[in-house]
Order: C-alpha cells, then structure tokens, then sequence
C-alpha cells in the first residue's frame, strides 16, 4: 500500500475522466425522466426528452462521450497536508491527454492567439484545476466537464440593474437570474441547472458559481434565504415556457444552486454558471491506503 | 409530420417542410462551424478572385454543398488502424455563432439545410425562405446517438483547423432531425421566444 501523498495517480485521474464525460450521474438522469414524463405526449419536447435518456443509456454502454463537446475540465482538489499540488497537477494534465487519445475527451485547448488546437486538452490554464488544503487524510477530487455552449450563454451582473428594476437584495438576484435563463433561451442545451454566486470580485464569483454545480440537485441549501430563493427561481424559470432544446415545454431548467460571498461595499455582482442538461460530474476519493473509488 | 430525405433534397421536398415536422435524414453531410464558416466567407464568397491553392476545394464543395447540408458539429474522432477515421461522438453545437456567414453561405453554395441546435435568427430565415433552405435541429447533447447514424466518413477537409473546426464529409443514415426553422419564414425560436417573453416580463414586473 502506498501512502497517498506519494501516490501516481495518473490512471485514476484517467478513469475519473472517462467516468465523468461517459455517465451521467444518477441525480440528473432521474430528472430528466421526471421530466420527460411531464411534458405533453407526442410534443417536440417530449420527443427531445427521449432522444437525450437513449443517449445517456448508449453513452454510458459504450463508454463514448455523451456529448461531443466535453468542456473544460474543472477539478477541484481536496488534499491532505504534505501532497505536492505541483506533482498532482502534471499527473492531471498527463491524464487529460491520455483521456483524448482514448476519445473520452475532444480535443478542446485551443490557443487564442493562433488558433492552433493543442490536441491533447493541455495549454496555458488548460485544464483548470483549484487546488484546497484540508484536515482530512483522503484525497477528494470533483470534477466538472464544462461545455461551451452553456458556458457562453452564462454571464455575469452588476446591481443595481435599471434596465431590469433589480436592485442590490435577493429580490434583485432573482431578477437578473431570470434574466439570464430567459435570454439563454435553448442555446445553452436546455434544461439546464443554474449555480448562481451572489458577491465576491468577477473572477471569484464566477469560480463560486461553477462550484455551485457541483452539488447534487436533491440538496438542501444550509442558508434558508438561499434555499428558498432557489425553490423561488427554479419554479419561475420553468413557468417560463421554453423547455427542452427551446423547442418550447414545461422544463426549462432542472436545478437551482446558489452561493454568497463577501464582497466590496462598492460591489455587488452576481454571477449565473449555466450548466447544459449534460451536466457531468465525478467524484473520486483515495483513501490513505492507496484504494480509490469513484462516484457521479 | 414526418419525412425521410436523401441528400441531394429539391427545392420541392424543402418547400414542403413545415416547423415542427421530423426529418430521418440520409446521404452526404458536411461539418462545419465557426472556423469553416469564416474561411467559407473570405476565401469563396466574399473573395474578388479565388486563390489557386484554394481553388481544388471551392469545386469540390461546390458539388457537395449544392442541395446538400451543413451540419454545425465539432466531432469527437477516432483515427482507426488503417488511416481511416470513425466518428465517437457527433452532436451539434450552438448555431448562432454562424449568423454572421451562413445567409451567404446558403446562398452561395445553394445549401439546402443546415442542422445545429439552439436555433438561429433573422439573415438566416430570410434565406432559407429565399433559397429554400431550412433549419434542422438535432437534439443538443446526443452526441452518442448521433455518431450512430453516421456511416462513414468519406473524407475530411481543413484538418488543419484542428478537429472540431474540420470540414468532415460524412455519410449518414436516418440522422433524427426536428425542422425549426422552414421555407416559410416560421420559426419555432422566435415563436418561444415571443412566448415566454410574456411571462418573462411579468415576473420582472418590466
């Protein structure tokens, strides 16, 4: 047995990889069924519904990407005091390029100055990876494949916001995430689920609001403002009416997540992460016996 | 109502698709997206005179697209032993990116579909009503199930511009499409889009 702190983990990074970009974690899939079982029979929407669990279903069966856009990978590290965060991250990127060469990942690092895709998932901040020092003696790593589509369709505010009457409360916040869903309209692969960070500066309000992802849709959010702002929006923005693919529906988003942060008194932003239908996360865990297990 | 169409589609099958109606699409496909769409627009069609090192190209798209379909997808690719290449995951990606080209596109190429996701807008519907052409949506995320229906890859073009931005010639067989956008200048987007403004601005209070 190995000690974590000195483990190579690259192959379990490649399997966490191959996990996240090839299944879809139960919660959503269980969402997206209900969902489906919501919409009117025959309907475009329904229609859309069907064709996204067989893919889900095939996807996982063949081990082949769910979808051919498989974002960019955010991993988020928690790491026992003494693991070297240099090491772990080249083993990350070495895992990223295994991963493309066997197709679980598409080859998505693109220099912006040339042009030139780099082929592996590998470049200047590719992928991306935070690193977190904790009390624990395991290794916990969540990973998020984040697509391009929904990340241009996510955007950030500043209150107060004549344009839409929000001001710098959470009656506020609701108006501009609404406003965020209404003009994503299908474009984002919707249903969506929307992490929303309140405060901050823009960088790490946007990292909030990624992070807010990560949580499974049945959660409850500690803060009971947050939780019923949540329930609030998730409810508004399926009244909404733009549905599956935007083909028009009952289901527009299926999930709600929200953070706060402290912020400077000379601003408030608010920042929406939103995430396609696809939204695939894994998790792994390396116990300090070396034994590594995987959930989504 | 539902169609099966082989590539090359007539102007008569086109004007004949309706919003909402569902499409098994068959033969030739093109992938093209952001990358493509630019080079398409500078080099050919905006072009006061084609360059010789682009000229072997420029016919041979011009005999592919003619009645046939672009399709806005960044594959995931496997290179097989034997040189050839298999698509592993073939969804579309957001179309809107290409508003800017595509109206000149279709009608520089007599493009007869274009199949992406999220819809797009006006220049667009105005040539597909002018062309005909249409609009097909595939279901965003699919990406498995789609690379199903695709068959072969005959060919690729512009590998250069990496993999997902490549012009990938394909053929397909029962490729499930949704018509979003017809030859009618009707549009399921701007429909919803109308639609769920009401109610977007209700809850605003706007």
């Amino acid at each position: 047995m190995q000690n974590p702190v000195d483990q190579d983990l690259t192959d379990a990074f490649v399997e966490l990889i191959r996990h996240a970009a090839t299944v879809l974690p139960p919660d959503m899939e269980k969402a997206i069924r209900a969902a489906k079982d919501n919409e009117e029979p025959g309907s475009a929407a329904e229609g859309a519904f069907f064709t996204i669990l067989n893919n889900v279903e095939m996807a996982r069966d063949a081990s082949t990407p769910i979808c051919q856009d498989t974002g960019t990978p955010i991993f988020e590290i928690h790491y026992p005091l003494g693991v070297s965060t240099r090491r772990m991250a080249e083993q990350i990127r070495k895992a990223c390029a295994i991963a493309t060469q066997r197709s679980y990942l598409r080859p998505n690092a693109v220099d912006s100055l040339t042009g030139k895709n780099s082929g592996d998932n590998t470049g200047v901040d590719f992928p991306t990876m935070h690193f977190h020092e904790w009390e624990e003696d395991t290794i916990h790593v969540d990973l998020l494949l984040k697509g391009g589509g929904c990340e241009n369709v996510s955007t950030q505010y500043k209150l107060p916001d004549s344009g839409l009457g929000a001001g710098r409360d959470l009656e506020g916040v609701r108006k501009v995430v609404l406003d965020a869903v209404y003009q994503a309209q299908g474009k984002g692969c919707s249903p969506g689920v929307l992490g929303v960070a309140i405060g901050g500066d823009r960088g790490a309000s946007y990292i909030k609001s990624k992070q807010q992802l990560l949580r499974p849709l049945e959660d409850k959010n500690p803060v009971p403002e947050l939780a019923a702002l949540e329930k609030r929006i998730y409810e508004e923005a399926n009244a909404l009416g733009i549905g599956p693919m935007g083909f028009g529906g009952k289901t527009t988003v299926l999930g709600v997540k929200i953070g706060a942060l402290h912020r400077l008194p000379a601003s408030f932003f608010v920042s929406v992460a939103y995430m396609c239908w696809a939204n695939r996360r894994a998790t792994m865990n390396v116990q300090p016996d070396g034994k590594v297990d995987y959930a989504s | 109502m539902h169609h099966k169409l082989t590539t090359p589609i007539t102007d008569e099958a086109i004007r004949a698709l309706h919003i909402g109606d569902t499409v098994s699409l068959n033969g030739i496909v093109i992938t093209g997206r952001d990358a493509a769409h630019k080079f398409l627009v500078d080099r050919y069609v905006k072009a006061d005179v084609i360059a010789a090192e682009d000229k072997d190209l420029y016919d041979e798209l011009k005999k592919l697209l003619d009645g046939g379909i672009i399709y806005h997808c960044g594959p995931v690719v496997k290179k097989n032993e034997d040189g050839t290449y298999s698509f592993v995951a073939a969804g579309p990606t957001t179309s809107i990116r290409e508003e800017p080209y595509q109206a000149d596109v279709i009608r520089h190429f007599n493009v007869k579909g274009v199949i992406g996701k999220g819809g797009m807008a006006a220049n667009t519907l105005a040539a597909c009503a002018e062309q005909p052409a249409v609009y097909m949506h595939a279901i965003g995320g699919a990406a498995t199930l789609i690379a199903q229906s695709v068959k072969e890859v005959v060919t690729v073009h512009k590998l250069e511009f990496g993999v997902p931005e490549a012009m990938w010639v394909i053929r397909v067989e029962d490729f499930p499409v949704v018509i979003s956008m017809d030859s009618h200048n009707k549009s399921i987007h701007d429909i919803v889009q109308a639609e769920s403004q009401v109610k977007y601005k209700e809850l605003l209070g706007i």
